[in-house]
């Protein structure tokens, strides 16, 4: 099986969930061609392809013309699980399962990633909607797609996903707007007597520029500035029908001026850290001016440049200052366009620099998911993938709290680390035969059985003593012939043992 | 934050990875540093237990009078007798069992423990509680800063948790806690059978034994998974206990009957995480003073049933000296009822400590539930309990004097409090 070059695997690993086979064709006119086994370049690629326009393949999909939805329930694709219809705009598992398969199959995985990427940065979990709506229509509020909602309601990851890559002072006043986000930060009870100071405490320490930047009495007013955006509910609760819309409820605003400890307006309004009394009428304003304020602060793109290195640079190295500094730069020039930030994200020096491979620990949601598409998924369900998330620490729709997920070395405890390893033997398990069957023409030494494998899994150079370790188990219990037999259960085991390796838990 | 909690536990891969270098030895460590085996065993009431139905001031008229439909007749409540100011308090009447420890001598309850403006945000509340810093609840837990002060390598069995996720009070900056939701399924699975499964593990733990000290992250992790394979079996013998009691169906009792047999094992843990949920009762908490039915009356009945079994059954095996259990909520609840037979968040609650070496009794005292202006042990508009023991108190009393550790060290200051000699 040929090998894209290091640095588009690593793009695709990293922007993407991974390479399965098909992508690998897919994506093949654009790399050079690599020797599976020794990793020297064959040829330069005859596509004309180069990284830059592999980059910009990634980052310039069309989400209209990218629905991979409609290939739920169809042969060649990872299976789903219902018991009766599959509703996954009104069932969170089933809402669970198609987001999964969304990141295994999209044509444009790093929408799939960036809506991940805000779910964490955004965190908002279902349960305490559900605990206020129920369990129907928390799971509409999250998961709708507006095209399949009775009353067209959009659900919070589909906010995500249509907005992926735009601009994030946008994505931010409509995350404020988002009827999951008002009961999850408690802006339905948002009144000018008794203002309420989560989503403004949040806003600022955690979606924007972060906690040494604010005072207590920019908290509070933010607070104010927010009263009155609130939610509106109407029709009947658990009936699928119900509308929740964003109201901005003017008797419900504080109306004076708001006072905050850094900039608000960069000209005008006397002075530039006031939010200046408006009409109750007007009052809306206040919030926009806000956000826009806080989307545009130089340490809110520093913070956003050093995330961005976590997210897809490297957990191992502290953020690098010319990276840092570049990112923001880009993303201040550009208004805080997403698309542009992760164009130069993917082409900066740092991404592409090959000690950075592999060095971020991989979600859980990453782990399958990349697993799913190199491995192989043939009839899997993507509901089998559900309790190991859940066992590996990260159940989709319900980040542990505001924070988002503990990433990084956090997501390995022993437990979880085991749930990891299960699940690399429930999917080989699954895929014996056509691990067999793939095998074939690596059959003849146990090294060579191994090496498939490692290409297959695009892993990096292994080192000596793992090496040893598989082949050594390649040849347990009986003299190696490369039988059938011998191919079914040992093709199946050295993926089990490489996917469950401290190795393939980075990315 | 985020930021400053990775550097935070940055810094504590490479101290992890020499925690875990000697993944053959755990064994031995588990008993080198079992010279003492005394465990804390730390019960959750997840979601806002409701103080005033646990421990009831059955003679405060305010009781009845703000609750009108919840409230338990005096006839049917448990008396345990009266606290040091001289209010008559009772039991639940589903603590039949925890009326007979308390009888004993062996279970003390420490009233209105809380903090300074309590947080009425689950989130926040249990992020306090776990962490012990009211002023910013992010980092690791106190429970998890004691298993750090073991000498190093740290046994990865030191804390066991016994729900799928670790929680904040258990994250440790050098020691991976082990969650382990049910030992029946805490196994490496293979895709083939038989002797070929054999060599998936021996593999496994042949191919997981890369620790590179150039590459500390990919130690720390294949570290993990080397001490995940070296406890399997230690974890596995655990479900081959024949408990001397039965234990009922519920979760807890199911968690429970875990510790009892990895005390049994004498397997070394120090501390042990058991959870049971559906504390925040905003409605349907009761019905019209039928102590019988009604959500809090079941919570209370499967609490109650699943400590006496653990109780008794550690009594039997004679390992009840050697085991503290502590139980906490995020906070409590709203003292006068809400609309729907419920109770919305409050602030100070009710602590409760069990165990062979408990003296047990009643500390601290119980508010007035008068609203009246001006009313010390109300706040709120006289709406909640204010506190009147800092929770960090009594978290010092078990790290000082039952774990042996330094309280001030773990709690970052000084909150001993006289008086607080439940242990």
């Amino acid at each position: 099986m040929a090998r894209l070059s290091p640095q588009f695997e690593h793009l695709y690993r990293r922007a993407g969930f991974g390479l399965s086979a098909g992508d690998r064709e897919r994506f093949d006119p654009y790399a050079p061609v690599v020797s599976p086994r020794s990793g020297r370049t064959l040829s330069r690629g005859t596509g004309g392809g180069s990284y830059r326009q592999a980059v910009e393949s990634m980052v310039g999909y069309n989400p209209a013309a990218t629905d991979v939805d409609a290939r739920i329930g169809t042969p060649g694709y990872v299976n789903i699980t219902s018991n009766g219809p599959f509703t996954p705009n009104r069932d969170i598992g089933h809402a669970r399962q198609r987001w999964l398969f969304r990141m295994v199959h999209s044509p444009a995985p790093l929408q799939e990633r960036m809506a991940l990427i805000w779910h964490h940065h955004f965190a908002t979990a279902v349960s305490k909607i559900a605990g206020v709506y129920g369990p129907l229509d928390s799971t509409r509020l999250m998961a709708a797609k507006p095209s399949e909602d009775p009353v067209r309601l959009r659900g919070q990851i589909e906010l995500f996903r249509q907005n992926a890559l735009g601009s994030f002072r946008d994505l931010l006043i409509q995350v404020a707007q988002d009827p999951a986000m008002l009961v999850w930060l408690d802006g339905v009870t948002n009144f000018k007597r008794q203002p309420q100071e989560n989503f403004g405490r949040e806003l600022m320490e955690l979606f924007t520029f972060g906690v040494e930047h604010y005072t207590e009495a920019d908290v509070y007013a933010a607070a104010r500035v927010f009263t009155g955006w609130n939610l509106q509910v109407s029709g009947s609760i658990g009936s699928g029908n119900a509308a929740f819309r964003f109201f901005y409820n003017a008797n419900e605003h504080d109306t004076a001026a708001k006072d905050f400890s850094f900039r608000i307006y960069s000209r005008g309004f006397g002075r530039t850290g006031q939010i200046p009394a408006r009409s109750a009428s007007a009052g809306m304003q206040d919030g926009i001016d806000l956000i826009h304020a806080l989307a545009y602060h130089p340490e809110t793109a520093r913070r956003m440049a050093r995330r961005l290195w976590t997210w897809f640079v490297s957990e191992t190295e502290t953020p690098d200052a010319g990276f840092v500094r570049s990112i923001a730069q880009t993303y201040l020039n550009n208004h805080t366009n997403m698309r542009a930030v992760m164009r130069a994200v993917l082409m900066s020096p740092q991404f592409q620099d090959s000690r950075n491979h592999f060095k971020r620990y991989a979600w859980p949601a990453e782990y399958v998911v990349r697993s799913l598409k190199e491995v192989g998924h043939l009839g899997f369900s993507v509901n089998d993938a559900l309790n190991p998330m859940l066992g590996m620490g990260q159940q989709l729709f319900e980040p542990p709290d505001v924070n988002g997920w503990d990433i990084g070395p956090l997501w390995f405890s022993t437990g979880a680390m085991l749930a990891r390893m299960n699940f690399a033997s429930a999917l080989a398990t699954s895929q014996r035969a056509a691990l067999r069957d793939a095998a074939r023409p690596f059959r003849t030494t146990p090294e060579s059985l191994v090496g498939f494998a490692y290409d297959t899994l695009t892993m990096p150079p292994p080192h000596a003593s793992e090496t040893a370790a598989l082949t050594n188990y390649v040849r347990m219990g009986s003299t190696w012939t490369g039988s059938d037999q011998q191919l079914l259960a040992k093709t199946a085991g050295v993926f089990h043992l490489l996917t469950g390796t401290g190795e393939y838990q980075f990315v | 934050m985020k930021f400053t909690r990775r550097e935070f536990v940055k810094g504590g891969v490479t101290a992890f990875t020499f925690g875990f270098a000697a993944p053959a030895f755990l064994s031995d460590l588990a008993l080198a540093q079992g010279t003492s085996r005394r465990n804390l065993v730390v019960l959750y009431l997840s979601g806002g237990n409701d103080a005033l139905s646990t421990l009831i001031p059955y003679t405060d008229t305010f009781y009845y009078s703000r609750r009108p439909t919840l409230a338990i007749p005096a006839g049917n409540i448990l008396q345990v007798g009266a606290d040091s100011a001289g209010n008559a308090l009772g039991l639940h009447p589903r603590l039949t069992g925890l009326r007979t420890i308390f009888n004993q001598g062996r279970l003390a309850i420490v009233q209105r423990t809380g903090y300074k403006s309590s947080s009425r945000s689950h989130f926040l509340g249990t992020d306090i509680w776990s962490t012990a810093n009211p002023a910013n609840a992010t980092g690791s837990g106190w429970l998890g800063r004691y298993l750090d002060t073991l000498p190093s390598p740290v046994d990865p069995l030191a804390g066991w948790c016994t729900i799928g996720s670790l929680p904040h009070s258990l994250q440790a900056n050098r020691v991976s806690v082990p969650a382990i939701p049910n030992p029946v399924n805490y196994a490496l699975q293979s895709p083939n059978t038989g002797a070929e499964a054999g060599f998936s593990r021996q593999a496994m733990t042949a191919v997981t034994s890369h620790l590179p000290v150039e590459q500390p992250h990919l130690a720390f992790v294949n570290g993990t998974a080397q001490a995940a394979l070296a406890t399997l079996d230690r974890v596995a013998s655990v479900t081959s206990y024949v408990p001397t009691v039965a234990y009922g169906n519920d979760g807890l009792s199911a968690a429970l009957r875990t510790v009892a047999a990895a005390l049994f094992a004498n397997m070394g843990t120090k501390v042990f995480w058991v959870q049971i949920g559906g504390f925040d009762t905003h409605s349907g908490q009761g019905a019209g003073g039928n102590t019988g039915i009604g959500a809090y009356a079941n919570l209370m009945g499967t609490m109650n049933g699943a400590l006496t079994s653990f109780y008794n059954d550690l009594s039997n095996q004679g390992l009840l000296q050697d085991t503290l259990i502590l139980q906490f909520s995020e906070f409590s609840r709203r003292i006068s009822e809400n609309g729907s037979f419920g109770t919305d968040h409050g602030a100070a609650g009710v602590m409760m400590a069990i165990g062979g070496g408990v003296q047990g009794g009643l500390y601290g005292t119980a508010a007035s539930l008068n609203p009246v202006a001006g009313n010390p042990t109300l706040e709120n508009n006289g709406g909640d309990v204010t506190f009147e023991t800092d929770f960090r108190s009594v978290y010092a009393r078990v790290i000082d004097n039952w774990l042996g550790a330094d309280s001030v060290g773990i709690l970052g200051g000084d909150f001993r409090k006289p008086g607080l000699t439940f242990v």
